[in-house]
């Protein structure tokens, strides 16, 4: 168990700089999760931190230990890998057994530590088999039997239940996350899927472009996004981007946004003549005929997802979707006015893709 | 009309294709049972016009092949004791005694010795090699397999010339030693770039697991990467094998004495009393079973299919 602190961390492979300067704290028994597209830098900085791959510039201590130059060997962390990488020369048991080999542990010790790790993995029945005819979920379950039978101070995973079918999947996910409640080991988790990110986590990187964009739980993520990035990136459909030109000074609580006055959070910062983003979550437009109304929109289509509908409607700000009950009655063709909650929207400048600070997202993204 | 398989082949095209491949088979096989048969002929039968199919066969030739004889006179070969086992009875029946026993045994020595000795050379450098071309950075790797790859452009025989005489400056013509660095020389661009094939075809994430267990570099590619190598180690051994097993031209120039190998060694039988053809199809048989023992030893690590399912692609 062990808390994990990356400083300035930095990774080039030749010309390219696969991670940037990452900076962020996994708390000790955090369920910790490095989210972001393919080609994020994710990957290498969990295999930094593993031991993997040596880091250009930075610092790794693990449990207060630097180990930015220890090989992996050394660094007393297990690793789950998207391919599971089970010895395939070896049966379950022999596979579960080998990190406890390596430390020279009784053999009878070793039996009865894998008999343990087996039980709690529900594999006991295929502790003989070969690696080779066990199924997705089996062979992830052995993955992480390899993993977890030594105690380690910390877990890897690299997209340990990417390679799995859909319906194995939400099972995985949900015995990965019960076994980390149990374990309460520290757990470095890379994936690029953001529900199972929000769905998982403690607290979540998201990186892009290997810079990291923001750290924090998953709640301040999604509600508070540092970044325009951040805010595209999670939330399905994604957060709708109201681009306009305006300003506004420290205390605002309104913008004005086609001729209409936008109540916002109460503004910290000020910003002149600048081109401008209002974020707005689906599920933060409400379609009404009242007096409130900010935008007018037309329905383009609507799509039904069970207990909510999306609505995609134009207006004279761009394409704009709306998550609604489903009991609400919308047709395509329709014209609808637009109203937002205030305590929800996000403005960014358009230049730098960053938020402006606001009474309701302050504090959240300094991490 | 009958339904057809797009999958499953009719029982025509079976027959067909099973006839063709048994008639290959013994077109391929005709002139290697010729070899064995002769082995066990008679000189007479050997040459025999029209040849022989079925004939008596005897153990001569390879009485022949590990025996050194001496012509005596009728009247010696009287006073003499009576002949011990077939191979005296044999000999005398020409009229001749065993003088001794002949470089056969010592020559085929020689090509295991050099043989095997150069196949585990190349093998094992090889895979070293592979390994550090296939997992590491290396500055002007691909520059440097290309250069290991031009080392076969050309046929070996072309810097015979060269070689002997650098052979000769060092002291290593007729050595052991020198035709094992020389067959190693010749195989280890073709066990690099086999391997190095191989090898890449093994994911890093094993190697990586066991880093991760606890296990220095070399345990995790000792234990680790060497078995799941094992059918491209297998495969490399018995291509190198074979190279060095059947080289003659440098066997020829190098060696005379002490180091000669089978191949050259062979052809001389048959200017031992007469045309001793069975002597030197006996000779050509034993030739030819190490390699086919080699073979079949290592044939189960040559099907692939053991690492299928632990890494999912």
């Amino acid at each position: 168990m062990a808390e994990i602190v990356i400083r300035n961390l930095r990774k080039e492979f030749g010309d390219f700089t696969a991670v940037e300067g990452s900076s962020f704290t996994i708390g000790d028994g955090e369920f910790f999760m490095l989210l972001g597209p393919s080609g994020c830098g994710k990957t290498t900085t969990l295999r930094m931190i593993a031991g993997l791959e040596l880091p250009t510039s930075g610092e790794i201590l693990i449990d207060g230990e630097d180990v930015t130059r220890k090989p992996a060997s050394q660094r007393d962390i297990a690793f789950v890998f998207q391919m599971f990488a089970l010895y395939p020369h070896m049966n379950v048991r022999r596979n579960i057994a080998y990190p406890l080999v390596s430390q020279g542990m009784p053999k009878a010790q070793v039996k009865a530590k894998v008999a343990e790790v087996a039980r709690i993995l529900g594999i006991e029945e295929i502790l003989e088999h070969p690696v080779s005819g066990l199924s997705g979920g089996d062979r992830q379950r052995v993955a992480l039997g390899r993993a977890i039978v030594r105690s380690p101070k910390a877990f890897m995973m690299d997209e340990p239940i990417g390679a799995l079918d859909a319906e194995f999947r939400e099972r995985m996910a949900e015995e990965l996350r019960a076994l980390h409640d149990r374990m309460g080991a520290t757990t470095v988790y890379v994936t690029h899927d953001q529900l199972e990110a929000m769905q998982m986590g403690d607290k979540i990187v998201v990186m892009n472009h290997g810079v990291v964009e923001q750290f924090g739980t998953p709640q301040e993520i999604y509600d508070h996004p540092a970044t325009m990035f951040v805010a595209d990136f999670i939330g399905s459909p994604s957060m709708n981007f109201i681009r306009f030109e305006g300003g506004f000074r420290p205390g605002d609580t309104s913008v004005r946004l086609a001729g209409a006055e936008v109540a916002v959070p109460a503004l910290r910062e000020e910003a002149d003549g600048r081109r401008l983003v209002l974020g707005v979550r689906p599920e933060h437009v409400h379609l009404t005929d009242a007096a409130d109304a900010v935008l007018r929109g037309r329905v383009e289509a609507v799509e039904y997802l069970g207990t909510t509908q999306i609505v995609t409607l134009s207006t004279v700000n761009g394409p704009l979707r709306a998550r609604v009950a489903s009991s609400e009655v919308v047709r395509p063709g329709e014209v609808a006015g637009l109203a937002f909650d205030a305590r929800t929207l996000s403005l960014f400048d358009a230049g730098t893709g960053r938020a402006f600070v606001t009474a309701a997202n302050e504090g959240v993204h300094d991490g | 009309m009958s339904a057809h398989s797009i999958t499953e082949p009719s029982a025509t095209t079976k027959w067909i294709s099973g006839g063709l491949v048994v008639a290959y088979a013994v077109v391929t096989l005709i002139p290697l049972l010729w070899i064995v048969a002769t082995g066990f002929k008679t000189p007479a039968d050997a040459i025999s016009y029209p040849p022989k199919v079925v004939f008596d066969p005897t153990i001569e030739g390879y009485v022949n092949l590990f025996t050194t004889r001496t012509r005596v006179t009728p009247e010696q070969l009287e006073s003499l004791p009576p002949p011990e086992g077939i191979a005296e009875e044999i000999v005398r029946s020409y009229g001749m005694v065993i003088a001794g026993p002949s470089r056969f045994g010592e020559r085929f020595m020689n090509s295991v010795v050099i043989g095997f000795g150069s196949t585990f050379l190349s093998v094992f450098l090889g895979t070293l090699a592979a390994y550090a071309f296939s997992r590491f950075k290396i500055p002007l790797s691909d520059d440097l397999l290309f250069f290991i790859l031009s080392t076969r452009m050309m046929p070996p025989i072309a810097v015979a010339i060269p070689i002997f005489l650098m052979y000769r400056q060092l002291g290593l013509s007729d050595t052991h030693l020198g035709m094992i660095l020389l067959y190693t020389a010749v195989n280890i661009s073709l066990a690099v770039w086999l391997l190095k094939g191989f090898i890449d075809e093994i994911p890093r994430e094993y190697e990586e697991a066991a880093l991760i267990d606890g296990y220095t570099r070399f345990q995790a590619f000792y234990k680790v990467v060497l078995p799941q190598a094992a059918t491209g180690i297998a495969s490399t051994a018995i291509f190198c094998l074979i190279f060095a097993w059947n080289e003659y031209a440098f066997a020829v120039l190098l060696t005379s004495g002490t180091a000669q190998t089978a191949p050259p060694f062979i052809p001389t039988i048959i200017g031992v009393g007469g045309q001793d053809w069975p002597a030197v199809a006996a000779g050509a048989t034993l030739f030819l079973l190490p390699v086919l023992i080699f073979t079949v030893l290592l044939r189960k690590h040559l099907l692939r299919g053991i690492t299928f399912g632990a890494v999912r692609k």
